[in-house]
C-alpha cells in the first residue's frame, strides 16, 4: 500500500522527530511511504482565525498534491479534522456564495482518503498492537479535534495498551481543553494559559513521566508550560512512543 | 441590547481580571464541574437522546424558516384568547411599550419572574428612570439585584457569588428594598433562602403587576410557556392583576405536540433534572382566575437581521439551557462578566455580536474567545454548531463582508486593528503557496537556531510570558527525507 504522509508544517519545521518516527512505524507495518515535496501547510490556521479567503488556495494545493494517493497519513488530529470536517464546508461556502461546485469537486477526493495517524492504523490497517516497547508511566490527554471532531475515540488508548512495557494512566479531566486553539493561544494567552496549566496540573497528579498526545501544537502549548513549571513530567507525540522498539528504543 | 454594558473592554482585558480573581475561579470552578457531571449522567440516561437533539433542532430551524407566519398564527392565537399583542423592533421600542403599559395601571411597582429578554433590553434600568421599581424575584436575580450587580450565568446569575457573599448582600441590602434580613442570618443554604422567602413574600401579595419572559410560546393555541425550578415565577404569574410578558420573536413554536421535545431536553440540559419542577403555562385570560389583562410585547431587536444570515441564523435555536456556559473552559476561567452582555459563554460569544452587531471592541473580540474545542456543540440540545458560527464571525470581523442591518444588505469593511494579522496572515498563505520559499525560511531558522530567543517580542509575548517556545530541530523533516532519501539510506 502506497500512502502519502501529510506531516503538517508545524511538525516539519519544529517537530521532525514525529515524522520520522511516523515513517519508521509505517514502513515497519509495511506500508510504503511517500513524503510528496509540494506539501506545506492544509489551511487551517488561516480558516480558524477568519481568513477563509486564505485557506482556499492551500486547501487547493493540499488536494493537487495528494489526491493520486492511496490514503493520506497525518500525524496531528487537527489538521486531520481541518481536511476531513472543514474542506467540505469550505466546498459548501463557496457554493452558497453563488461560486459554483468548483471548490467543493476539488477538494472531494482527498476528503475521505486522510486519516489520522491512530485511525489509519486501528481502521485501515487493523492493528492494535504494532509492536513498539516503551518502558514509561504514560497518561493520554484525547485533544479536542481528536477527540470531538474526528472521534478517535478509545483508538490511541487501545494502541498504547499495547505497547510493551508501557503501564498507561488515566488523566483526570482528559475531555477539557488545553488552551491552545491555535492563534487563541496569543489573543487570549491569559485564558489559554491557564487552562494549560490546569491541564499540566492534572497530568502531574496521575505520578507520569510522560504526557502523550496525537497533536504536537498542544504538545508543543503544554511542553512550554511544562518547562516553565520546571515538572519532570515531558511531552511526547504518539507516534514516537508506538515507532519505539526494543531495538531502537526512544531516548 | 442593554446599554449597562456599552463601553466594556475587549475580551482579553475584561477576562484578564477574571483569570486572576482566585476567589471568582474557585467559585466558577466548583460550580461549573458540579452542573457538568450532573448534566452527563441525566443525559445518558436518555437512550434517544441523540434523535431528542435533532428533533429540537429540526422543529426550531422548520420554525424560524417560516416565522413570519407562525407569528402572524401567535398574534390571532394571543388576541382570540383575550391578550393583547404589540411588536417592538429594539429595545427601546420594547421599553417604551412596556413603561406605557405598567403606567396606564397606576401602579409603580412591579414583580419580575426572571427573564433574559427584559435583561437583554435593560428593561429594569428604564422601569426604573420613568419612576416604577421592579422587583426580581428569582433567588439568585433577586441576589444580583440587591447586590447591585450583573448576571453572569444565563440560569444561575449570582453563579460567582458564594454563601458568605450572599449572606453579606442579603443582611446589608434587604432593608433598602423592603422587609430586611433576620437578625444574625448565617450562610447555611436553608437561611438564606427562609431569608429571601419571607423578603419576597411580601412583594408578590402586594403586586399589581407581574412582567415574565416565556421560554416557549405556542403558536396555535397563543400559550406561553415558563419552566423553573423555584416557584417564584409562578407566583407572579398568577397573582397580578396585569401581566406583562416580554418575548424575543424566536421562542415560537407551532404546536402543543413540539413541546414535547423541549421538555424533556431542556431541564436535563440546563439543571440536570428530570423534569423542571415548576412549568406554568398560561394562554391569554380567563375569568375571575389569574391576571385579568394580559400583554405580549414581541421584540426582535437584532433578530430578523440574524435570521438573515446563513450560517449565524442557527444561534436563533438556543433555548437558553446554559449547558454550553457550564462545559466550557474558557467560561470557566473568564466569568460570565467578561463577555460583557447577558448572554455569556460560548452562546454569548456568537449572539451578542450578531443582536448588536461587531461595531463595539468587546462584540469584535467575542468571536475569538474560545479555543474552538468544541465542547459547546457537543452538549447543545439543538445542536447549534457554536465553532461554526465562531469562524463565520471572526471571518466578518477580520475580512468584512456582507450582513443584514435593520433589514438592509450592507457590507462590512474588516474591523480596526486586523492590519498587521491580515498581513501575517497573507505572507504565510503566499510562503505555504510556494514550498521552496518555505523551504529557505525553515533552512534559515534552522541554522540561525542558536540565536533563537524562548520568547517572543511583540504580540507574541503574551504566549511567551506563560510558555517557553519549543528549541527549534537542526534539520527541517523535509530536508532529512531529502538528505536521506526518506530513511532509507544514511542516518535516521
Ligand atoms: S447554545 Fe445550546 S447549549 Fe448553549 S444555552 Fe443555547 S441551547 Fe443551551
Amino acid at each position: 500500500m502506497r500512502v502519502a504522509l501529510f506531516l503538517t508544517c508545524v511538525n516539519d519545521t519544529l517537530y521532525p522527530d514525529t515524522g520520522r518516527a511516523v515513517v519508521k512505524l509505517l514502513t515497519r507495518l509495511g506500508v510504503d511511504v511517500d513524503f510528496p515535496m509540494g506539501q506545506t501547510c492544509c489551511g487551517q490556521a488561516h480558516y480558524n482565525t477568519g481568513y477563509r479567503q486564505e485557506a482556499e488556495p492551500l486547501a487547493r494545493q493540499f488536494s493537487d498534491v495528494f489526491r493520486e494517493y492511496e490514503a493520506i497519513v497525518t500525524p496531528s488530529g487537527s489538521c486531520g479534522a481541518m481536511v476531513r470536517e472543514l474542506y467540505p464546508r469550505m466546498g459548501e461556502r463557496a457554493r452558497a456564495e453563488g461560486r459554483g461546485d468548483t471548490l467543493a469537486r476539488t477538494l472531494a477526493p482527498v476528503v475521505p482518503k486522510t486519516y489520522e495517524l491512530t485511525e489509519f492504523l486501528v481502521d485501515v490497517l487493523g492493528v492494535t498492537d504494532v509492536g513498539a516497547y516503551y518502558p514509561h508511566k504514560v497518561t493520554y490527554h484525547p485533544t479536542c479535534h481528536g477527540l470531538r471532531s474526528l472521534g478517535l475515540g478509545e483508538r490511541p488508548r487501545r494502541l498504547l495498551q499495547a505497547v510493551k512495557g508501557l503501564e498507561l494512566v488515566e488523566l483526570p479531566g482528559a475531555d477539557e481543553c488545553c488552551g491552545f486553539g491555535g492563534t487563541f493561544a496569543v489573543k487570549n494567552a491569559d485564558v489559554s494559559a491557564a487552562m494549560g496549566l490546569d491541564k499540566v496540573r492534572n497530568a502531574e497528579s496521575t505520578g507520569a513521566e510522560v504526557l502523550c498526545a496525537a497533536d504536537n501544537s498542544c504538545l508543543m502549548h503544554l511542553g512550554g508550560t511544562m518547562t516553565r513549571l520546571r515538572t519532570d513530567l515531558r511531552p511526547v507525540h504518539i507516534a514516537e512512543i508506538l515507532a519505539s522498539t526494543e531495538e531502537e528504543p526512544l531516548k | 441590547m442593554s446599554g449597562t454594558y456599552l463601553g466594556m473592554p475587549a475580551f482579553p482585558k475584561a477576562a484578564h481580571e477574571a483569570v486572576h480573581n482566585t476567589t471568582l475561579r474557585g467559585n466558577l470552578r466548583h460550580a461549573t464541574h458540579t452542573i457538568r457531571a450532573k448534566r452527563a449522567n441525566a443525559v445518558a440516561e436518555m437512550s434517544d437522546w441523540a434523535e431528542l437533539r435533532e428533533a429540537g433542532k429540526q422543529i426550531k430551524d422548520h420554525t424560524l424558516r417560516h416565522l413570519d407566519r407562525y407569528l402572524v398564527r401567535l398574534e390571532e392565537s394571543v388576541q382570540a384568547a383575550g391578550g393583547t399583542v404589540h411588536w417592538a423592533a429594539d429595545a427601546d421600542e420594547a421599553n417604551r411599550i412596556v413603561t406605557y403599559l405598567v403606567k396606564a395601571t397606576g401602579e409603580s411597582e412591579v414583580v419580575k419572574v426572571k427573564s433574559m429578554a427584559t435583561q437583554e433590553i435593560g428593561l429594569n434600568e428604564a422601569l426604573e428612570a420613568e419612576g416604577i421599581a421592579a422587583y426580581e424575584t428569582d433567588l439568585a436575580e433577586l441576589i444580583v439585584q440587591l447586590g447591585k450587580d450583573r448576571p453572569s450565568h444565563i440560569l444561575v446569575p449570582a453563579i460567582h457569588r458564594n454563601r458568605g457573599e450572599i449572606r453579606d448582600i442579603f443582611a446589608r441590602e434587604m432593608s433598602e428594598w423592603g422587609r430586611p434580613a433576620p437578625e444574625g442570618l448565617t450562610d447555611t443554604p436553608a437561611e438564606l433562602a427562609e431569608a429571601a422567602r419571607l423578603h419576597l413574600r411580601e412583594k408578590f401579595l402586594r403586586a399589581k403587576v407581574g412582567i415574565s419572559g416565556a421560554n416557549f410560546m405556542v403558536a396555535e393555541t397563543g400559550t406561553l410557556v415558563v419552566v423553573e425550578s423555584e416557584g417564584n415565577g409562578r407566583m407572579c404569574l398568577t397573582l397580578p392583576e396585569t401581566l406583562i410578558s416580554v418575548v424575543g420573536i424566536e421562542k415560537i413554536v407551532p404546536t402543543w405536540r413540539d413541546l414535547e421535545v423541549f421538555l424533556q431536553t431542556l431541564p436535563r440540559s440546563s439543571t440536570a433534572e428530570r423534569m423542571n419542577p415548576y412549568t406554568s403555562t398560561w394562554t391569554g385570560t380567563t375569568d375571575e382566575d389569574g391576571p385579568q389583562t394580559f400583554h405580549l410585547v414581541l421584540i426582535d431587536n437584532g433578530r430578523t437581521d440574524t435570521l438573515a444570515d446563513e450560517v449565524g441564523r442557527q444561534a436563533l435555536r438556543c433555548i437558553r439551557c446554559s449547558a454550553c456556559l457550564n462545559v466550557c473552559p474558557v467560561y470557566e476561567r473568564a466569568g460570565g462578566h467578561a463577555y460583557g452582555s447577558v448572554y455569556p459563554g460560548p452562546i454569548g460569544a456568537i449572539l451578542s455580536p450578531q443582536l448588536r452587531g461587531t461595531g463595539s471592541e468587546i462584540d469584535s473580540s467575542l468571536p475569538y474567545a474560545s479555543s474552538l474545542c468544541g465542547a459547546c456543540y457537543e452538549v447543545c440540545p439543538v445542536a447549534i454548531d457554536i465553532p461554526e458560527v465562531l469562524v463565520h464571525l471572526r471571518e466578518r470581523v477580520a475580512q468584512g463582508g456582507p450582513v443584514t442591518e435593520r433589514g438592509d444588505k450592507v457590507v462590512l469593511k474588516p474591523a480596526k486593528g486586523h492590519a498587521a494579522e491580515r498581513a501575517a496572515m497573507r505572507a504565510a498563505r503566499w510562503a505555504f503557496g510556494h514550498p521552496g520559499v518555505l523551504r529557505t525560511g525553515q533552512r534559515l531558522a534552522s541554522r540561525t537556531r542558536r540565536f533563537h530567543p524562548r520568547t517572543l517580542p511583540g504580540p507574541g509575548r503574551a504566549w511567551s510570558a506563560s510558555r517557553d517556545l519549543p528549541a527549534l530541530p537542526a534539520e527541517p523533516f523535509r530536508d532529512w527525507w531529502q538528505r536521506t532519501n526518506g530513511g532509507k539510506e544514511t542516518g535516521k
